[in-house]
Order: structure tokens, then C-alpha cells, then sequence
């Protein structure tokens, strides 16, 4: 089937530019759109001689778009059309850089490369948080925004954890970019979060060496070999990789899912926070593991079952969240610790409830800088590395807890908000004594007590005089 | 369309179901079966039911209701046929007529609704996986299959390559259900949950924008526990609802 010709009318879209001719899929600028957004029409390619993945990715790329929440990283889908008779999706053309000029030019520095997949990462935790996993990361599907951002696309091979998994069907080979492909995905598995992870150490291998960490497998044996070959060092291949680098990198790309970062929000936190990581025997690795490991690996290979998928981050059941208000501005410790006490005894007494601790800041065009520290996307990092900090000595587990940074003028109109859409069960805020510095604080107290959906409590530090 | 499964005479929780379906804009019911068993209220449960038949809703013979009247359904556990034979004593004969009238499939455009699997609906098979859900879909062939039996809510959906693959629900989600691909929902308990949540399930299906949600409702367990308790029924039977296991 040929691609439609630009100027081509489809349900009152008009064709411009064929900007794009993929396997699956022709993607066209749209002409005379006066909303506020650029727009973009991709057609999938159906019909004789095409491949039967193209009508599946394209179901799957309208339910996990339809499915998004609004939010700066991913495209907003605008329309869309029926399968049966003329499928096509309307969605925001995203301007900016493609991580390929990037990847192309590689290897670049240590600090660029922290920089923009700090943005990668937060991207990819912020879908990960909403059940979805990519599952085709690649240099081709990334854009940054003019403010730093990193926007996914192409969704088409994606899954959503609320939905029928379309693609998890018996095609003959594991669909998705092989670059990069993770151990898990290599054998079916289309749940796990963590394979986004493994294919973001393959772009931070790509980015910092030049080259591809597996090569570019073309057959299932050269594929599957990642599972007990380890990848050359990046530092072997250029030497001034910085031993937290190769850490990072190393660590995204562990064969078993159990060993890799378990969100890509604490990649984000390591590649903006090099100076604070714990090196490991990764950091200074030289060459390849010796031939009797990997013989042993290859046998062992066969018998390798990877963890199952974490459970779903926003599955409603009877799990109580509770939404536990920081402010990271004021650093009051014994505040702090007093509200961590409260949660210790929440979690005491319920071993299900998970803890949302969430910290609102004034939105970043307020505070635009030159620094790496005054950027959004810095800014963002500091938050979330405070809020990990408070919440370390709670030891719970990774799937228990989360943080979030919320970007408002309105602090207890944003926490309220926040309790809102997500179904917060109660609501833990601290509240200052009554001093006069503190006095607008106390009314972000008062204001989130008269508003909230939910039961709040206002802890305080006992006063004894 | 709102569909129910497995009610087994617990009127406080088809009651909550049929409420919250409402609430959405329900106007079309069925009931798949297994409208009696286990519970207390097997007379309510039946004359409610038969008001909603004589609209129009659809209603199946389920393996309890056919127990209820004397039929031969296979084995059944201890306390399933205690509360058996105890429901047929309280069955008038208005109530043992509609059930005797019930046929074990109903077949409606493009649906097929049935208790148990379609494909020998008598013999009571349960579709625990995907290769009784194939069975069952290709003997149906139908666009969708609406069904109950297993207790747990599941949604089977057929690939390019013919075979179904499981999914197990998010509640409150609606899944687009693409006409081209053929269906099998299993639309959970809604007297008698057994999978650690005591809420009731049910699912809603929009037929016409091709959306199948499916719910889970709290509702007043602690009082048709209790029902179970003074009926004299067996212990095991009110706990089960306390706790959803």
C-alpha cells in the first residue's frame, strides 16, 4: 500500500509533509490546524505485504496514549480514527532535539550525558508511575522539550498495566528495538518496568562509548546471548568514563531485574547526584567477566526465571495511601521527625498502606536560571533526593513508597488536589508552633484541614514549658 | 448492559450492584447464573430477580439453581449441598417454576451468555484458563462471551493468531473491546467473592461504544453474614463473606 499523498483530506485533517516513513507506520505534519497545539497525523501501514504487528501497535499506541494523563512527557493524543475502517492518530507535534544528534556525536562528556538522561529518566518514571512500560526505548523516541524535558513517543509497542495486553500475543519474535532489548523481554515478559531501565543503560552505554553494548543482534541466538554475556566496560573502551558513569550504566544494564535499579526515578537521583553514589565493584571493572563465568553463565542461562513484575503502582484495593505533606523549605528536624514517627505508627499497624510523601514547589517558570541547580529539571532532582532522605529511615520497601514534587503557588490547594485524583486515605501534615515567621505555613495547615477529601492529621512537636 | 454472576442468595450484594449499575445508567440486566446456594436470602434473591426477567433481562440456569430443583449437577462440596437442600425448603413452587424455566444459554446479537463454559454448558466446566476459555469462545462464536462460574473476574481476548490470553482487570478501568477481536468476560462473584477483597463484583458492558468496565461494590456483608448464621446455615458460609476468601 503507498502512502497517502500530502493534501489529502482524512476526517477533516488535511495532509502536509510526509515527515516520516517508519516500518509500521507514515507520520504526516497536518496543515491549517488552529488550535493552540502543532499537530502531526500517523497513518499505520496496513494492508498486503505489511506486517501484522502494525494494526496491534497501532490499537495499542491509542489505548496507552488515550489512557495518559495529561502531562509534558508524552505527546497529547488529539483524535483518533476507527481500526476497522480508517485508523490514524492526531497528536501534538513535539519540537525539539532528538536524543539521536545526540547518540550520533557520542561519545560526549560525563556531564552532558547526566544531564539529559536525568531527563530521560524522570520521563520514564512519571509513565511508570501510571502502569505503563515503553518497552521500545530508543534513541529515535525521545525529544527534549526547549525546557529540558524528555518526551517519549511512539507508544506502539508499549503496555499498560490496566489494559489487555494486545501485543502479548505469539509473534514469532519479541517485538521492539533489540539494541536494547531487556533479558526479560527477550523471553516474553511485557510487565516489568525495570526492562525500561535495562534499555536506558543501553542508550547511557551507547551515549558514552559509541557503541552498543550487545551490537545489533539479527537473529534470536545473537539476542538472546546478552542473558550471560556481560557488555565490554564502557571505561575499557573510553577511558575517561568516570567511575560513578560506568556505576550507573552498569547497573541499568544487569541481566536479572532483581539487581537492576528498581524505578528510574533513583537513576534520575544518581545521575544528578554523581558525588553521592556508592561505588561498587561495577564502578572499576576493566574487561569482560573471564571465560569459566561466562561458560557458567551460558548454562546457567537457560534455567534463568526473572523476578515477576512489581505490582501495579495505581491498582485501587484495599491498600490505604497515605499522603504525607513535606516542606522541604523550611528543614525543621524535629517537625520532620516527629511526622516520620506518625508514619512509622501508621505503617506499624497496617503492613499494606503505602506512604505518598509529597513536596510543593512554586512552578519552575518562576524560578528559570543559568545553573544547573536553578533548571527545572535540577531543581526537581534536589526535591526528590530530600524527600528520599527524610523517608530513608522508614526502611520500606521500594513498592510501599513514593515522592512527589508538586509544582504550585497554592501549596495546600496543590495537596489537596493531589488527594483528590489519587484517592488518598489520610493525610499527614506538620504544623510549626505558632511563630510569626511561620504564620503562612500554618495557614497551608489550616486550608488543607478545611478542604481535604480525607481524614488529616496535624502533627506537632510536643511543646513542654 | 450490566451483568451479574454467581449471586448465591445474598440480597444485600446483588442489591448494592443493581444500585451502583443504575447509578451509571444501566438499562439492560442479565444474570448469568447460580442465582441461589450458599446464601441466606434464596426467595428474595429469586422474586427479585423474575421482576427484572419479566423486563427483559436476560437470566441463566447457573449448576446451584439447577441443584435447587432437584437436578443432577455432579458433585458439590459439603457445605454447598447443605445449603442446598436447605434453599429447597424454602423454594415455593412460583420460584422452582421460574428456575425450571431457565434456559443454559441465551444468545442475543453478538453475545452468547451462559454460566459455566459454553461448550458443553451442562456439564458445568470452569473456565480457569486459556484453554478452556478457547473452547469455550470458539463453541460460542460470538463476538462475546459473558460468563461467571470461576468467581474471579477475568477478561479473555483473542489474538491475531486465534489463541485467547488472560487479563486480569483493573476495577473501574474501562477496557475498549474492539469488535474485530472476540471476547470472553468472566464478570465475577457478586454474592460470594473469593479472592481476599469482600467487595461484590459485576461488570457493565457498553455495547455501543464497545466498553466493558468492570466493578468492585462494597456493600453490607456483615448482615448477610449474619443471615447465614441465624438461618443456621454452615459457619464457613458467613466467614467466607467476612473475609472474601
Amino acid at each position: 500500500m503507498a502512502p497517502p499523498e500530502p493534501g489529502t483530506e482524512i476526517d477533516g485533517f488535511r495532509l502536509g509533509e510526509l515527515m516520516h516513513v517508519g516500518t509500521m507506520a507514515w507520520v504526516y505534519r497536518l496543515l491549517g490546524t488552529d488550535g493552540p497545539l502543532p499537530l502531526i497525523m500517523k497513518i499505520p501501514r496496513l494492508g498486503a505485504g505489511e506486517r501484522a504487528v502494525n494494526v496491534v501497535s497501532f490499537e495499542q499506541c491509542r489505548l496507552v496514549l488515550g489512557a495518559l494523563a495529561q502531562g509534558p512527557h508524552y505527546p497529547t493524543l488529539v483524535a483518533y480514527g476507527d481500526v476497522e475502517t480508517t485508523p490514524y492518530l492526531v497528536m501534538e507535534f513535539v519540537e525539539g532535539e532528538r536524543l539521536i544528534e545526540w547518540t550520533q556525536r557520542a561519545p560526549i562528556p560525563a556531564p552532558d550525558i547526566a544531564r539529559i538522561a536525568t531527563a530521560l529518566a524522570l520521563a520514564l518514571d512519571e509513565i511508570h508511575r501510571q502502569d505503563v512500560v515503553h518497552l521500545d526505548l530508543k534513541a529515535t523516541n525521545v525529544i527534549f522539550r526547549e525546557n529540558g524535558k524528555a518526551v517519549l513517543i511512539d507508544f506502539g509497542l508499549s503496555h499498560h498495566g490496566h489494559y489487555p495486553d494486545l501485543l502479548a500475543e505469539e509473534f514469532r519474535y519479541p517485538v521492539g528495538n533489540w539494541e536494547y532489548m531487556s533479558p526479560e523481554q527477550i523471553l516474553g515478559i511485557r510487565c516489568d518496568p525495570r526492562s525500561d531501565i535495562f534499555a536506558l543503560g543501553g542508550l547511557l552505554y551507547e551515549l558514552a562509548t559509541g557503541q552498543q553494548p550487545f551490537g545489533r543482534p539479527q537473529s534470536m541466538a545473537h539476542l538472546r546471548r546478552r542473558l550471560y554475556r556481560d557488555p565490554v566496560p564502557p571505561a575499557a573502551l573510553v577511558a575517561t568514563t568516570p567511575p560513578w558513569l560506568q556505576e550507573i550504566i552498569l547497573h541499568c544494564l544487569e541481566v536479572d531485574n532483581r539487581r537492576r535499579y528498581a524505578s528510574a526515578a533513583e537513576v534520575a537521583i544518581d545521575l544528578a547526584n554523581p558525588g553521592q553514589i556508592a561505588l561498587t565493584d561495577r564502578a572499576v571493572k576493566r574487561r569482560r567477566s573471564s571465560w569459566t563465568t561466562t561458560l557458567f553463565h551460558r548454562m546457567s542461562a537457560d534455567r534463568f526465571v526473572p523476578a515477576p513484575c512489581p505490582p501495579l503502582a495505581m491498582q485501587s484495593s484495599d491498600a490505604p495511601i497515605v499522603l504525607v505533606a513535606i516542606d522541604c523549605m523550611q528543614g525543621d528536624e524535629p517537625l520532620l521527625e516527629a511526622l516520620r514517627e506518625a508514619v512509622r505508627r501508621i505503617a506499624a499497624v497496617n503492613d499494606r498502606c503505602r506512604i505518598a510523601c509529597a513536596t510543593v514547589v512554586p512552578p519552575a517558570a518562576a524560578l528559570e536560571g543559568e545553573g544547573e541547580q536553578a533548571t527545572a529539571t535540577g531543581r526537581h532532582i534536589k526535591h526528590l533526593v530530600t524527600l528520599r532522605q527524610w523517608a530513608r529511615p522508614l526502611e520500606l520497601p521500594e513498592e510501599r513508597l513514593t515522592c512527589h514534587v508538586l509544582e504550585s503557588d497554592k501549596p495546600a490547594a496543590a495537596l489537596v488536589d493531589y488527594a483528590t485524583v489519587n484517592e488518598v486515605d489520610e493525610m499527614l501534615i506538620g504544623a510549626p508552633h505558632r511563630l510569626a515567621s511561620v504564620r503562612l505555613f500554618l495557614s497551608v495547615a489550616e486550608s488543607v484541614v478545611r478542604d481535604a477529601p480525607c481524614s488529616v492529621k496535624v502533627v506537632r512537636v510536643p511543646r513542654h514549658d | 448492559m450490566a451483568l451479574f454472576a454467581d449471586i448465591h442468595s445474598n440480597l444485600e450484594a446483588i442489591t448494592a450492584c443493581l444500585h451502583h449499575a443504575r447509578s451509571l445508567g444501566a438499562d439492560r440486566f442479565a444474570f448469568l447464573g447460580d442465582l441461589v446456594g450458599y446464601g441466606a436470602d434464596p426467595v428474595a434473591v429469586l422474586d427479585l430477580i423474575e421482576r427484572y426477567a419479566a423486563d427483559g433481562a436476560v437470566v441463566v440456569l447457573g449448576n446451584h439453581d439447577a441443584a435447587a430443583i432437584g437436578r443432577d449437577t455432579g458433585a458439590l462440596n459439603q457445605n454447598a449441598r447443605t445449603a442446598i437442600t436447605w434453599s429447597q425448603g424454602k423454594l415455593g413452587a412460583s420460584q422452582r417454576a421460574f428456575l425450571a424455566g431457565l434456559p443454559l444459554t441465551v444468545r442475543q446479537d453478538d453475545i452468547l451468555f451462559v454460566h459455566a463454559s459454553a461448550a458443553v454448558p451442562e456439564e458445568w466446566t470452569y473456565v480457569s484458563g486459556a484453554v478452556e476459555a478457547e473452547r469455550s469462545m470458539k463453541a460460542a462464536a460470538a463476538g462475546f462471551v459473558f460468563c461467571g462460574h470461576v468467581h474471579e473476574q477475568m477478561l479473555y481476548y483473542a489474538g491475531a493468531d486465534g489463541h485467547p490470553m488472560p487479563f486480569r482487570p483493573v476495577a473501574g478501568t474501562p477496557i475498549p473491546t474492539a469488535r474485530h477481536r472476540q471476547w470472553l468476560a468472566i464478570v465475577g462473584s457478586a454474592g460470594q467473592p473469593r479472592d481476599e477483597n469482600n467487595a461484590a463484583c459485576y461488570a457493565l458492558a457498553d455495547l455501543e461504544r464497545a466498553r466493558l468496565t468492570f466493578f468492585r461494590v462494597p456493600y453490607d456483608y456483615r448482615q448477610a453474614a449474619q443471615k447465614i448464621r441465624a438461618a443456621g446455615l454452615p459457619e464457613r458460609l458467613a466467614i467466607r463473606l467476612e473475609r472474601g476468601n
